[in-house]
């Protein structure tokens, strides 16, 4: 057994986190910020933070991931990193080049009380910072929320610096992508496209972190959102924002200093996200919504009624991040499965209010909990207390799905131990199809492996 | 295709390389990286400068000292709880992401495949957070009932004042188990290296001595400085077993707590990374007596050296002759796969930059499949790593080092082996070597490149310089190297194979160079139509 002290017995606890379902905010700032084109995020604390961040968005993407960090020093932990930043700010420009210098702190410069916002000021009346070139910040403490909240912050911060108003309206939508996947931010697009609706994707990591293999090697890839479009975002019409974890901040900060109204929804996983998600963008792009996409849904559905025997009734554990877990534990209860165990580290009150409007009637043996201590220790012993026919997350289920042999589902992040996943999305309706045939391999690759000989069937 | 260095008359030289390299840069900061860069000549004594700040902004890939002490040297220890006291992402990181393999036996503690932290909230930056450590402590002796715990500071701790030892020794007292602190917040030192130190003082302070065993077997060896990444510390194991030698204690892959407690009662101490343990290595001969040299594992021609090594240092007939034994078999079957390989791997051209001490090891597995390492470089090794161990009385500790603890040891009347005392003077006036690291330089060609603290920028460079046919680093590097269009290896997690210590590993790895430089994969990258392009043009034009 892999995880051999883990018992049946919950006991309640308060101070100790064991097998977190989240990490710390500043590499969530970190992939938002891959999401601007010609940006290099910089790590302002020591930098451990910073190789631990971007070795784990390495590892999830099997891709170079660049960053510049601080380093902190005793003497600056105690004196304030200011002039370290500084230097660092003169440093970036001269020998990398970004267009945009894009900075977050540890809990290192917050407990400092180092306030990014003044060191940039000083940054730019020093002269540090090139004719043309942007240095953004957000604070991304690592003792509050998560690594969602540590994107929220840089969205935010994002969205103060560069999006302006001007008196001309232009016909284009803001579509704020919560934490995605490139794949995912490439179908967002795909699905705009088919609708024809102009807009701006902020922040869009496709083409950045799923860059092709040339013999060259391009430290700011082509993807990314431009300062143009940035820019453009406060003359919009409309800003929808998907996921309320990673981008209700922005899309408040942005209808506050450019009066842009917006729209917030669940992240389009499964039907009825979806189905939201579409009737949203056709509402304010004022569209109609094209037979190809009723196509795609009717697809959807029709693999859903044809595979819904194998599905139903199947208790499942999930665990993850809330903007991912909502949705598809909505999606989940439209098959007639039974999510019954969900976990979130990341804290937020709308978890619970969200999960009993979902569960409550639907699935309401269902257990969930988010916050510090709803870790995976505690999924495990729900499991342990009783089996489930599934278990779906980032790759740290997979002790759990071998000491207890459960098939399990790779979803969200990180995923360390499978490449190709970040090619293929999981939102939109084809994201759905997508996430049905995994769950489904699973299920049949179990049923497969521990059926007795005479019950091996050929077809399904 | 790149056209490759000719190396036939020797390496080029790579001055033209380094100023190009350092016109990049600010006036004071090429300044500083001059300092570390050296074209290596190892006819002569030269100076590298070395475990100094990090430049900011200048794209390292180094961490920290919490990384260094937990993440390395407590991390591989099975059956304690390495409790982190910080915020969540410290401890997230190093969950398992070293592949320090374990094995326990049926019912054995094993506490590796958990992270264990107190999950700092801003509360607990603002009030504190030892009520909440303590908490934690108990809630962990509640749940788990481990042997000891080790607390482990991240960098807000020491900032808010938070107590880790006070609390150790509180809790101590009330769970009755061994539970000790470790201030090893990121900012301490200047990278990983420190946090080396602070776990080495920590455990020879909290851990060895603590137990003995009855003497089992005529040798008792320690194995320090072996992580058993990919399993290279079985290999050793296995080695040692039919050789007859106690193995009594690896600091630290594949051990135990009680293992290290006992680890004084050596008469041996083999010094593996020379950089994250000659510490203890030290503080264990002059407090015990026990004599310590250094060894390679990595290379087959490295094994045999150190196993003889260490049956000369026993002077045993029957030791000697069980060696020459193991190492004629073992032998046969490595000479055996060199010779399929080597024919594809000779000639070819390496560069290595990893942490504190493969950098070196790895050259000699290197040299045997007549692979050349044009430059190499460590993260955060210090100037005797690089030049060897008889500069450290020149070495200047700067300001951002001088916190890191220096504890003073003392002879322990009643243990220390003055036998071994006599012993190792015996034997070193026989010619035998002990304390000492000749260091990586001197044992590098002329107009090899030597790098410490690489980074981003001058990787690029490298590599548009020497067009390498392998690099070997780390996750970090790995993808951007090989969008360049060269295979890299990672030599930290062995991208996820090894073991590649031993005679075994080193077979795995002759196989794996192989792989990695006998493929074609790398000559596909450009499409064919990229070098026709008119062609295809004008055909679907007219089409």
């Amino acid at each position: 057994m892999l995880l051999r002290h883990t018992t049946d017995k919950v006991k309640e606890r308060k101070a100790l986190t064991v097998n977190p379902a989240k990490t710390c905010q500043p590499v969530g700032a970190m992939y938002a910020a891959l999401g601007i084109h010609g940006c290099l995020p910089h790590s302002h604390g020591s930098q451990g933070c910073c190789s631990y961040h971007r070795s784990a968005l390495t590892r999830h993407y099997k891709e170079p991931v660049m960053a510049a960090t601080s380093s902190f020093t005793e003497g600056s932990s105690v004196f304030g990193g200011q002039s370290n930043l500084l230097q660092a700010i003169g440093n970036i420009f001269q020998i990398y080049e970004p267009d945009i210098i894009a900075v977050h702190s540890t809990c290192l410069s917050e407990t400092i009380g180092d306030d990014l916002g003044q060191i940039v000021t000083k940054a730019k009346t020093d002269g540090k910072i090139p004719e043309g070139k942007h240095v953004i910040q957000a604070p991304t403490p690592s003792y509050v929320g998560s690594h969602v909240t540590g994107y929220a912050n840089m969205l935010e911060g994002i969205v103060k610096y560069f999006p302006t108003k001007t008196d001309k309206l232009i016909n284009q939508i803001n579509l704020l992508s919560g934490w995605v996947e490139p794949s995912d931010m490439k179908e967002l697009k795909r699905i705009m496209g088919l609708m024809k609706i102009n807009n701006v994707l902020l922040p869009d990591t496709s083409d950045v972190l799923d860059t092709p293999m040339t013999g060259k090697y391009a430290m700011y890839p082509k993807g990314g959102t431009t300062i143009p479009e940035m820019v453009s975002m406060g003359d919009s019409l409309h800003t929808l924002a998907l996921g309320e974890w990673a981008t209700n901040k922005a899309a408040i900060a942005l209808d506050n200093s450019c009066k842009v109204a917006f729209t917030q929804e669940d992240l389009p996983i499964g039907i009825k996200a979806t189905d939201r998600f579409i009737q949203a963008l056709s509402k304010v792009a004022g569209v109609s919504v094209p037979e190809s996409i009723s196509d795609e849904r009717g697809k959807l559905m029709d693999l859903i009624t044809d595979m819904h025997q194998y599905l139903y009734g199947k208790r499942v554990a999930l665990y993850g991040d809330p903007d991912q877990l909502i949705p598809l534990t909505e999606f989940l209860l439209d098959m007639d499965m039974k999510p019954v165990y969900i976990v979130s580290g990341t804290p937020g009150k709308k978890f619970e209010k969200r999960m009993s409007e979902l569960l409550s009637e639907r699935c309401p043996e269902a257990k969930f909990k988010n916050g510090p201590q709803a870790d995976m220790f505690l999924m495990h012993q729900w499991i342990k207390e009783e089996g489930v026919d599934l278990l779906m997350g980032n790759t740290y289920g997979k002790y759990i799905a071998r000491d207890e042999n459960i098939p399990f589902v790779r979803m969200g992040f990180p995923i360390l131990d499978r490449v190709g996943h970040s090619y293929f999305p999981t939102l939109g309706y084809m994201g759905g199809i997508r996430i049905l045939e995994k769950m489904l391999n699973e299920i049949m690759n179990y049923q497969d492996a521990t059926c007795p000989d005479e019950k091996v069937e050929l077809t399904m | 295709m790149v056209k490759k260095k000719d190396i036939t008359n020797g390496l080029p030289d790579p001055s033209e390389l380094m100023d190009e390299i350092l016109a990049k840069y600010p006036t004071k900061i090429a300044k500083k990286r001059k300092k570390g860069m050296v074209v290596n000549d190892p006819s002569e004594e030269q100076e590298i400068q070395a475990n100094i700040r990090t430049i900011p902004g200048i794209i390292t890939q180094r961490g920290c000292t919490y990384a260094g002490c937990k993440g390395v040297v407590l991390g591989p220890t099975r059956d304690i709880i390495n409790l982190v006291h910080g915020p969540i992402g410290c401890s997230f990181y190093a969950w398992l992401t070293r592949r320090n393999q374990t094995r326990p036996a049926e019912g054995e503690d094993n506490f590796m495949m958990y992270a264990f932290s107190t999950d700092m909230q801003d509360e607990n930056i603002v009030f504190g957070g030892e009520a909440k450590l303590k908490d934690a402590i108990r809630e962990a002796m509640e749940l788990f009932n481990p042997k000891a715990i080790g607390i482990f500071s991240t960098c807000p701790v020491g900032l808010i004042g938070d107590d880790v030892h006070a609390v150790a020794r509180e809790m101590k007292e009330e769970t009755g188990i061994n539970i000790f602190g470790f201030s090893c917040e990121g900012y301490r030192g200047v990278s990983q290296s420190a946090g080396h130190h602070i776990a080495n003082n920590q455990v020879f302070k909290n851990v060895v001595g603590l137990n003995d065993r009855d003497r089992k077997g005529k040798f008792q060896i320690n194995l320090l400085g072996e992580y058993n990444i990919g399993g290279d510390a079985f290999e050793l194991e296995r080695l040692f077993e039919e050789a007859g030698i106690e193995l009594l204690s690896t600091f630290s892959g594949n051990s135990t707590i009680k293992s290290m407690e006992y680890s004084h009662t050596a008469d041996l101490n083999l010094v593996m990374c020379h950089r994250s343990i000659n510490y203890i290595a030290e503080m264990m001969e002059e407090k015990y007596g026990i004599p310590w040299f250094k060894v390679n594992f990595i290379s087959a021609e490295g094994t045999a050296k150190s196993l003889r090594k260490v049956a000369e240092f026993f002077d045993d007939a029957e030791l000697t002759a069980k060696v020459e034994e193991i190492v004629a078999r073992e032998m046969a079957k490595v000479e055996a796969v060199k010779a399929a390989v080597k024919p594809k791997t000779e000639g070819k051209l390496a560069m290595m930059f990893v942490g504190g001490s493969r950098a070196h090891h790895y050259q000699d597995l290197f040299n045997e499949l007549g692979v050349t390492t044009v430059s190499a470089g460590y993260e955060f090794a210090h100037r005797d790593d690089y030049e060897g161990r008889h500069v450290i009385p020149n070495i200047k500790i700067d300001a951002d080092s001088r916190n890191i603890e220096e504890i003073t040891v003392t002879k322990d009347e009643e243990l220390f082996r003055d036998d071994l005392v006599a012993k190792k003077k015996a034997m070193e006036e026989k010619g035998m070597e002990f304390s000492d690291y000749v260091g990586m330089m001197p044992e590098m060609k002329k107009n090899s490149l030597v790098i410490d603290d690489v980074n981003h920028w001058e990787t690029e460079k490298l590599i548009e310089f020497y067009k390498p046919d392998m690099f070997c680093a780390g996750i970090k590097e790995k993808y951007v190297v090989q969008k360049l269009g060269v295979p890299l290896k990672q030599l930290h997690s062995y991208d996820y194979g090894g073991p590649y210590a031993g005679f075994e590993g080193a077979i795995n790895f002759y196989v794996e160079m192989e792989r990695m430089l006998g493929t074609d994969i790398w000559k596909m990258v450009d499409a064919p139509w990229k070098s026709e392009p008119e062609i295809v043009g004008s055909f679907a034009f007219n089409g």
